[in-house]
């Protein structure tokens, strides 16, 4: 939906097949792995998702930008996807919080997208031959997008965290409540960190801090705190060899709670291999059964990589599966206080029903 | 704190039920068809039975309704067709003793029940276990109080109120409220004194009148949701507390319009994905508190744009604001919309919890590969449209807190504009697209706030395209509506491709954008000026045609099994046709008076029918509530809507390059056999009775000369076009005379005319909202008797005579009807079989057939008195009824010999089919006390929702209980209230003696009462003026002296429809019987002196087939 004609654009995908439609966003060619999200509502926490690094993003919802994108809702501080793609983009957006609309948003971030193209048969496209690398094109022809994009760096072979990652460490500044007591040290290895774990932590009555990828463990220890989370964030963990032998200093040394990458990388510290799915969990409706007690919780997901349980030590546990294919979806310490998940706690975009993981890591973190 | 931590340190929720699974479950079905409880019913019953049969459970199924599917003997295992009361339940459970009973699946009906039954001690003394969600947990949300603390306790936020006794008080209240607010004084009657405010002044005026008004001195303050969004979640957890939201849903229309009353969209378009988390975390920590086990229905109300609708502490809020509304702890209207919408099927999946299975232990039979413990991911909107039944009544038109649709519309779409252009068309108003206007509509309507075109009716829908195309600016229409500007902005672009249509020459990226958009090929006719053939070919030749795309409850993440169909203008085709042989059954549509649920059971035994036969059964239809469009009734399902665009494009697809699949148009009503015509012209193949047989039965110049041809008696009358030309033909046929357009459905616009006066007034009337001509028939004042049958081409069989209570005069669909007849000769029931069988011939009927006589022997004094007075080559309202008192499969037979097999070849013959031991009546049910304004009496236009049965082996036990049934029993000793016509008064003697007899106590009008005192019978005179003196007629009704309504009245509409209104409307409104006919009143006092519990209470086949089952 559209007050003014929008420029003619392709998707170009790598295997070939080409989607024609209309340009938004900003001009100039995005490049990056096409993946899909089935989440309904959350595009503009999706797309400062620094998870979604490297990767053109797919709302399988057609409709795009009703509400609009206010200041509060960003998951960090731009647009992380290098692309958007959608069946519909409304430049009529309605929200009392709304401050402008999702096509300004992505001009002034510089992304470009597209749509008004058949999203659904992108979708079974990739979820039939799996994601595949991908180009968002006005200028160019099939063939010019398709030389251009098979020389550009493959997703998978990149590592996106150094471009995620905060350069400095920061304390997160966020209202929290009274501290009545001491508030618990949390120190977050940002990966590709979003906002909405830091508010959790926050909320919790925690002081915060941030601290770059490539931390020597040393150095975090210094910081001195009483528990460490390992974030999220983009691209195929078995690149992070620095953070996998980092994290062997921390792990029995203060709780971790590890989310997504972080659990990724968790697991590579406990002799797994990590693999890549042919088409990832990406959505807000992903169910995954807590191993104890048999209670399945609805989860938001992002990743494209999977921890395989075989090669795990005996120390960690598998705690959670994923209900639909059968995944590891957390893993937990049989003597330190750790424990990881696959799926995103913090929502943001997605359900809620995980927030409690935060505070069985907070109450880890006061046993101490 | 955040909210799901609070839910960790709830007291846990009762453990996993211990007990294993029961081994017979009793499901109580809904009951009639009223308004507010239709066919989502019979779809989640269906699903139940279906769920405990894939259990290995034994089903025991009571309802009173014969018209549903969950009756069929295929579906439940043992099956009770019987009045839904405590002590016939409790009969039920006697005999069947069933360990299990499941409360949550029969509406509102059957949940009440099943607590009457618990607190009766009922469950208790027979050992039957409540399955699924407990008695706590229904009577926790039930009771308002009750709901409320609970709320309070787990800190959601319920709408703010207080009462108040003084000016200080309310001062404080005031502080604690907010503005707007509702006032309401307590103990008024309707309200006086109270009312919305938005100012302090009025506050402080209108709580001050409302303390004056009040009795007590007390008002309720309580915040103003009016306005606000109204948002549904569909919930479901089980026993290990796993718990999901299967759909989130937007009401279009704000609060303040009941939300079966308003447009939905699923799912939710105007919430964040904060304001979507928010309420589904409070909706799973409500039903967490409750302990629900199976679905529930959370209702919540949102903050809307304070620029659109102001509201207090808008100008500080950070916080989403929200309050609950209401919680129902069991399937609803909403859960059915909501399986459709997503294919998510939630009355099995609730049915599956409550004999303990676990979410994550059932298959999701969408994907095959998942299991139900998920949340569907939709890539496609959905729209929900409600059908009013406005177009048949005069009524009160505005939509508020009581509901008054009788049924419902679906579409889907990829984006919001086809779904809501789809859905409109789905209503099947004919001449009534997107494009209409009201010609009652002023000028000065477009900018009046209260009662201007823009007020909630049904006609909104309509005049918001109407303001938006006279430039009023879209945030004007949503500041004047409620209606979230992101809506109003939607319809703006409709309009806008409106004017371009109007505008421009038509090109292939023109008709692409407006196909887009889900304008029909009809509509972009009328805009563009072409016929709507024309712009179908130009689509041909431009390649712009549709694809279907899949529901699939994931966005496609996975590959589904299910195919459940919606067309789009999209790129990929998720519908490809197949090579096995297969049949279009096109459905009934939408549920609305005249064509009701029969129509969905006969589309759903013919899907059934054709599978059987090896066929692959296609299925078409718009409505969301019916078993029909569950996924797993056909082998393809393609939720459109039922006009001849849709039709035609899903067979094309079907065709593919190949030839189209044929199509059965005799079993979706008048719906489908409207296609006929337009499939015919198309050049595509109808499966039975061809185009031309159904036109010949319809056209009443063909019509009569074939039957004069034969030799059959009919009721001398005339199609005629002018007031001129009706004249005479009235007084050639001589007065009164029946009066109707040609083409009807459910009796539409058709009455009895006494006089010349009367017939130009109905004339003028005509005229005004129709073309085509008007047929006058001789009315013979008969009994009315009709027949279904099945015909091959070689034989008919006709399964059984039904006899009418009511005599002809009164819309078949009104009337009580009693199978096997009582008081037909045999001479009659022979001439009765042999015009059937001859019609049947001459119209070349392949399938199904119903016939409607009239029996007037002093009109043929010469022969056996029957005349024809209506033929229908189609699956009729009464075969479901005919079908389960009789035994025999009509739809199955018909559907057969579609497919090339005789009757004889499936082991029947010609002729009537021997008459069972049980005697059967079936009586109507009518949702007036909802629709206000409305005039009940009955005629022959049809004002009924719903039908009822009752079923014994004697004719008064059987109407004992269809009145039970339907709610219109008279207790022995009951006062009455008689108002009759002249005309009727001499034949209403043997009845009053009756009454008296049975110890009735009678008051009656004016001239009734001289009459009944004539008879020497005491009877107490009651004005019917109701300014002159108390107490009138009215007060009587009202204050609860009478407890029954006999109101007769002559021919059309004299003066006593107006002196009667009143009458009829207060019984209604009293929910007491009011009897418009003798014939009904009868009936009812034939059965007061059947001694209570006089009947049985057995399984329908025991009753017809004779042997215990």
């Amino acid at each position: 939906m559209t007050s003014e004609p929008r420029p003619p654009a392709r998707l170009v995908l790598a295997d070939g097949r080409v989607f024609e439609g209309e340009g938004i966003g900003a001009d100039g060619t995005a490049t990056g792995e096409v993946v899909f999200n089935t989440s309904m509502t959350g595009y503009q926490e999706a797309l400062s998702d620094p998870s979604y690094g490297g990767q053109i993003l797919t709302m399988t919802y057609p409709i795009q930008g009703n509400y609009g994108v206010n200041a509060g809702d960003d998951e960090s501080n731009r647009i992380q996807v290098r692309g958007f793609v959608v069946r519909e983009l409304t430049d009529l957006p309605s929200h009392w919080r709304s401050e402008r609309t999702l096509n300004a948003h992505l001009q002034r971030a510089g992304t470009p997208g597209i749509a008004e193209i058949d999203t659904r048969a992108l979708t079974r496209h990739l979820r039939t031959r799996g994601v595949v690398m991908g180009t968002i094109t006005r200028s160019e022809s099939t063939d010019e997008a398709l030389a251009r994009l098979r020389n550009e760096p493959q997703y998978g072979t990149e590592d996106y965290v150094a471009e995620v990652s905060t350069p400095t460490p920061y304390e997160f500044e966020a209202e929290r409540p009274a501290a009545n007591g001491s508030a618990p040290h949390i120190v977050v290895l940002d990966l590709g960190v979003k906002r909405n774990i830091m508010r959790n932590l926050a909320q919790r009555r925690c002081t915060v801090t941030a601290v770059p990828h490539d931390t020597d463990a040393e150095d975090l220890l210094a910081m001195k705190p009483d528990g460490v989370l390992f974030s999220p964030g983009p691209g195929d963990p078995m690149l992070l060899d620095h953070v996998v032998r980092m994290s062997r200093g921390i792990v029995g040394r203060v709780p971790v709670m590890g989310i997504c990458l972080g659990h990724q990388v968790l697991g590579r510290v406990f002799g797994a291999k990590t693999y890549k799915l042919k088409f990832g969990h990406r959505g807000a409706n992903h169910p995954v059964r807590d191993n104890r007690t048999g209670r399945v919780y609805i989860t938001a997901q992002n990743h494209g990589y999977a921890v395989d349980g075989d090669g795990l030590d005996s120390a960690v546990t598998v705690s959670q599966v994923h209900l639909n294919d059968g995944t590891v979806e957390g893993l937990e310490h049989r003597e330190f206080p750790l424990f990881s998940i696959q799926f995103h706690s913090e929502a943001s975009p997605g359900p809620k029903d995980t927030e409690f993981l935060f505070d069985r890591f907070l109450a880890s973190v006061t046993d101490q | 704190m955040t909210s799901t931590t609070d839910l960790s340190s709830l007291p846990a929720s009762p453990p996993a039920s211990p007990p294993g699974k029961p081994e017979k479950v009793l499901i109580i079905g809904s009951g009639p068809i009223v308004i507010g409880q239709a066919a989502e019913f019979d779809y989640a019953g269906t699903q139940a039975c279906k769920a405990m049969r894939e259990e290995g459970i034994t089903s025991v199924l009571v309802n009173s309704n014969p018209a549903t599917i969950m009756t069929d003997e295929n579906i439940a295992d043992v099956i009770y067709i019987e009045p839904l009361t405590v002590d016939v339940l409790t009969r039920v459970i006697d005999r069947e003793r069933p360990d299990g009973l499941l409360p949550t699946l029969g509406g509102q009906t059957g949940l009440n029940l099943a607590v009457e039954l618990a607190e009766a001690g009922v469950l208790e003394r027979y050992n039957v276990r409540m399955l699924g969600t407990s008695l706590r947990t229904i009577q926790l949300a039930e009771d308002r109080e009750l709901f409320r603390d609970l709320l309070t306790e787990i800190g959601e936020p319920t709408p703010k109120s207080a009462i108040v006794e003084t000016w200080d008080q309310a001062e404080s209240a005031l502080e604690q409220v907010g503005l707007p607010a509702v006032i309401r004084p307590a103990y008024t009657l309707g309200g006086t004194g109270g009312g919305i405010v938005n100012t302090r002044e009025e506050y402080e005026q209108t709580v001050r009148s409302g303390l004056a008004a009040s009795r007590i001195s007390q008002v309720l303050v309580e915040r103003s949701l009016l306005g606000w969004k109204e948002v549904e979640y569909e919930v479901m957890r089980d026993s290990a507390g796993t718990s999901i939201t299967v759909c989130n849903m937007e009401n279009l229309d704000p609060m303040g319009v009941h939300t079966g009353d308003s447009i939905v969209v699923a799912p939710s378009q105007t919430l964040s994905d904060k304001e979507y988390q928010m309420l589904r975390t409070s909706a799973l920590k409500i039903i967490d508190a409750l302990g629900v086990e199976g679905g529930c229905n959370v209702q919540f109300s949102l903050a809307p744009r304070p620029d659109i609708v102001p509201w207090s502490g808008a100008e500080t809020a950070e916080a989403l604001e929200y309050n609950v509304i209401e919680v129902n702890p069991r399937v609803s209207r909403s859960s059915a919309l909501a399986s459709k919408a997503t294919g998510y099927p939630i009355a099995r999946v609730a049915a599956k919890i409550a004999v303990g299975r676990r979410l994550d232990e059932i298959t999701n039979r969408v994907t095959g590969r998942t299991t139900a413990a998920f949340e569907p991911a939709l890539d496609y909107c959905v729209v929900k449209i409600p059908r009013w039944p406005f177009d048949k009544f005069v009524g009160d038109r505005r939509l508020g807190t009581q509901m008054k649709a009788t049924g419902e519309v679906m579409a889907i779409d990829r984006t919001f504009e086809p779904a809501l252009m789809k859905a409109m068309r789905s209503l099947e108003f004919s001449g009534r697209s997107s494009l209409w206007e009201s010609p009652h509509w002023q000028d000065d309507g477009w900018h009046a706030n209260e009662g201007g075109h823009l007020s909630a009716t049904d006609e909104r829908m309509w005049a918001l395209f109407g303001a938006l195309r006279r430039g009023i600016a879209p945030t004007d229409v949503s500041g004047r509506t409620g209606i979230d500007p992101w809506f109003t902005e939607r319809l703006a672009h409709i309009v806008a491709l409106e004017r371009r249509l109007l505008a421009e020459e038509l090109t292939p990226s023109l008709l692409r954008a407006a196909k887009r958009m889900g304008f029909s090929d009809a509509q972009i006719g009328e805009l563009a000026d072409h016929l709507p053939d024309r712009v179908r070919s130009m689509r041909d030749e431009w390649g712009i045609t549709p694809v279907y795309k899949l529901v699939d409850t994931c966005a496609a993440e996975f590959d589904a099994e299910t195919p459940y169909f919606y067309n789009s203008y999209e790129e990929e085709n998720d519908a490809p046709p197949t090579a096995s042989e297969r049949v279009l059954v096109i459905g009934s549509g939408p549920i609305r008076i005249g064509q009701g649920i029969e129509f969905d059971y006969c589309s759903v035994q013919a899907a059934r029918a054709l599978r059987e036969a090896g066929v692959q059964a296609i299925l078409a239809n718009s409505n969301p509530e019916t078993v029909s469009t569950d996924f797993d009734t056909s082998d393809r399902l393609y939720f459109e809507p039922l006009d001849e665009e849709s039709v035609r494009d899903l067979l094309d697809n079907e065709a593919g390059n190949g030839e189209a699949p044929r199509s059965v148009v005799q079993f979706g009503g008048q719906t489908a056999v409207n296609m006929a015509r337009a499939l015919q012209r198309a050049g595509l193949p109808i499966a039975g009775s061809s185009a031309d047989a159904i036109d010949l039965a319809e056209d009443r110049g063909r019509f009569e000369a074939l039957i004069s041809s034969l030799s059959i008696p009919q009721p001398p009358g005339a199609a005629v076009e002018t007031l001129e030309q009706a004249l005479p033909t009235a007084e050639a046929v001589g007065y009164p005379v029946l009066v109707r357009p040609s083409y009807v459905l459910g009796g539409r616009a058709m009455e009895i005319v006494q006089n010349a006066n009367e017939l130009v007034r109905y004339f003028g009337a005509a005229l005004e909202e129709r073309s085509g001509p008007i047929l006058i028939d001789k009315y013979l004042e008969g009994l009315e008797v009709e027949v279904d049958a099945i015909c091959d081409g070689e034989s008919v069989l006709i399964p059984g005579i039904m006899e009418h209570i009511e005599r002809a005069g009164v819309h078949s669909g009104d009337s009580m009807a009693v199978y096997p007849p009582r008081t037909l000769t045999g001479e009659q029931r022979e001439a009765i079989v042999d015009y059937t069988t001859r019609m049947a011939f001459a119209l070349e009927v392949q399938g199904l057939m119903n016939v409607q006589f009239v029996i007037a022997p002093e009109a043929e004094p010469s022969g056996p008195g029957v005349f024809v007075i209506e033929v229908n080559p189609r699956a009729s309202r009464t075969v479901p009824f005919i079908s389960k008192v009789t035994g025999v499969p009509m739809v199955p037979l018909a559907v057969n010999v579609m497919l090339g097999r005789s009757l004889h070849d499936q082991d029947y013959e010609g002729g009537l089919w021997p008459e069972g031991q049980l005697v059967a009546v079936k009586a109507p049910v009518f949702s007036m006390s909802k629709l206000v304004g409305v005039d009940t009496f009955l005629g022959p236009e049809m004002k009924s929702t719903g039908e009822v049965m009752g079923v014994d082996d004697n004719f008064d036990a059987a109407v004992r209980k269809a009145l039970i049934a339907s709610d219109t029993v008279v207790k022995p000793g009951a006062t009455f209230l008689l108002s009759l016509s002249n005309q009727t008064k001499s034949e209403a003697v043997p009845l009053i003696h009756a009454l008296h007899e049975g110890g009735c106590r009678l008051l009656a009008t004016e001239g009734t009462a001289a009459m009944v005192r004539g008879l020497g019978i005491p009877v107490h005179e009651v004005t019917k003026l109701l300014h002159e003196s108390h107490p009138n007629v009215v007060d009587v009704i009202e204050d609860g002296t009478v407890q029954a309504v006999i109101n007769t009245l002559e021919g059309g509409r004299a003066t006593q429809m107006r002196d009667g209104f009143h009458i009829r409307r207060t019984a209604t409104e009293m929910r007491i019987p009011c009897y418009t006919s003798l014939d009904t009143a009868g009936a009812a006092i034939r059965a007061l002196g059947t001694p209570g519990g006089a009947y049985d209470v057995r399984p329908l086949a025991e009753y017809r087939d004779g042997v215990e089952v």
